[in-house]
């Protein structure tokens, strides 16, 4: 996390003094953090909300049935975590909401799952291989049906959004797989 | 198509809560406490969206995206990913809402069912922000040191934009203009 913070901060030093862009680069270090802190106020309700209906969810045992569905998949790609602990349930219900669509659930979901795995792991500050792999999942976009795209499309004349579609499937599927391939691959060299 | 996407939050939702009382649960006490650890969560991530937000404001404001444009350029031609989309492909894991900005740009200069319009929709559609993601679930935890997540991630989105070109190519057809 620090090489990334570092390396970002820095380049845009340098980037802006070549390009005598000072003026902005002090505009956006006062005002980003405002940004940061609008954006947790935007999130905060679905947080709470959805770590409410998880938390429902637990308790009725959908969560379990769900993992169990889920688990010929889950069992495959998180080794070392039981099919019916808190993280891979936690873990079913954000691929659930993802799939859906549901980019809203998805993240408070996510977030639990990652608190779920920190939890049974013991992983301390440095991530663990399961984590690696489900937030690789989630930033390599499992959506089915791209809702905002397809409304942009639409607003802007398109004759049909969704034909896209098989396009966007297989994309997603390669960019999917070349993510798990990859963190796998990284796990073996033992980084 | 409109009509069913309509039904699949308020059905998810309404059916867990319903579920939930059919099995007996105490469903408002135990929605409650739930919706409490939440916003224990929401605290513990808005330090390190403070810091990224910072870092990707000043990357966005300072030219630096420009300067990687350019020394990509030559790299995107090779691939055959048209030179229009590289602003489009590198701000997409960065920045979210500037994605979209660019995204709209295209959609207006160049028309939805055009070639360039199709390959930025399967982009948009097919990848995530993936700075904002990792800064997000990482934030959740005391987890400091990601390892190679950056790289994994960064390796998927790679190949997601090398796949739109290729999927557009594949289903709907056309060329680089």
């Amino acid at each position: 996390m620090s090489v990334l913070f570092v390396g970002m901060v820095l380049f845009s030093f340098v980037s802006a003094a070549f390009g005598g862009a000072m003026p902005q680069l002090s505009e956006a270090i006062l005002s980003e953090s405002a940004n940061a802190v609008q954006l947790v106020l935007k999130i905060l309700g679905s947080i709470c909300l959805w770590s409410g209906v998880m938390e429902v969810a637990e308790a009725s045992g959908i969560t379990r049935k769900l993992a169990s569905a889920f688990s010929p998949v889950t069992r495959l790609l998180f080794r070392g975590l039981e099919e019916d602990s808190p993280a891979m349930r936690a873990i079913t219900m954000n691929f659930t909401a993802n799939l859906l669509g549901l980019g809203n659930a998805a993240t408070p979901l996510g977030l639990t799952a990652m608190q779920e795995l920190e939890k049974q792991e013991h992983t301390g500050t440095r991530a663990s291989n399961n984590m690696i792999l489900f937030v690789v999942l989630n930033t390599a976009s499992l959506q089915l049906i791209p809702t905002t795209t397809a409304m942009l499309r639409l607003q802007n004349g398109s004759a049909a959004p969704m034909e896209i579609l098989p396009a966007v499937w297989m994309a997603s599927a390669l960019s999917v797989l070349s993510g798990i391939l990859m963190a796998k691959l990284m796990e073996r060299l033992g980084r | 198509m409109e009509n069913v996407g309509n039904y699949i939050m308020p059905v998810l939702f309404c059916g867990i809560i319903g579920y939930g009382c059919a099995a007996g649960v105490d469903v408002f006490s135990v929605f409650v406490s739930g919706a409490g650890k939440g916003l224990g969560t929401a605290v513990k991530i808005l330090p390190s969206l403070v810091a990224l937000a910072t870092a990707v404001g000043m990357l966005r404001v300072s030219g630096a995206l420009d300067v990687i444009c350019y020394a990509l350029s030559p790299v995107a031609n090779t691939l055959g990913l048209p030179t229009q989309l590289i602003p489009l492909a590198l701000l997409r894991p960065v920045s979210g809402s500037s994605a979209m900005v660019i995204f709209q740009g295209i959609l207006e200069s160049y028309h939805p069912d055009s070639y360039i319009g199709r390959v930025a929709s399967v982009m948009m559609g097919s990848t995530e922000t993936t700075f904002y993601t990792i800064a997000l679930y990482y934030g959740a935890t005391k987890v400091r040191d990601i390892r190679h997540s950056l790289t994994t991630s960064l390796t998927a989105d790679i190949v997601g934009f090398i796949a739109s070109v290729a999927a557009v190519g594949l289903f709907l057809g056309g060329g680089p203009v």
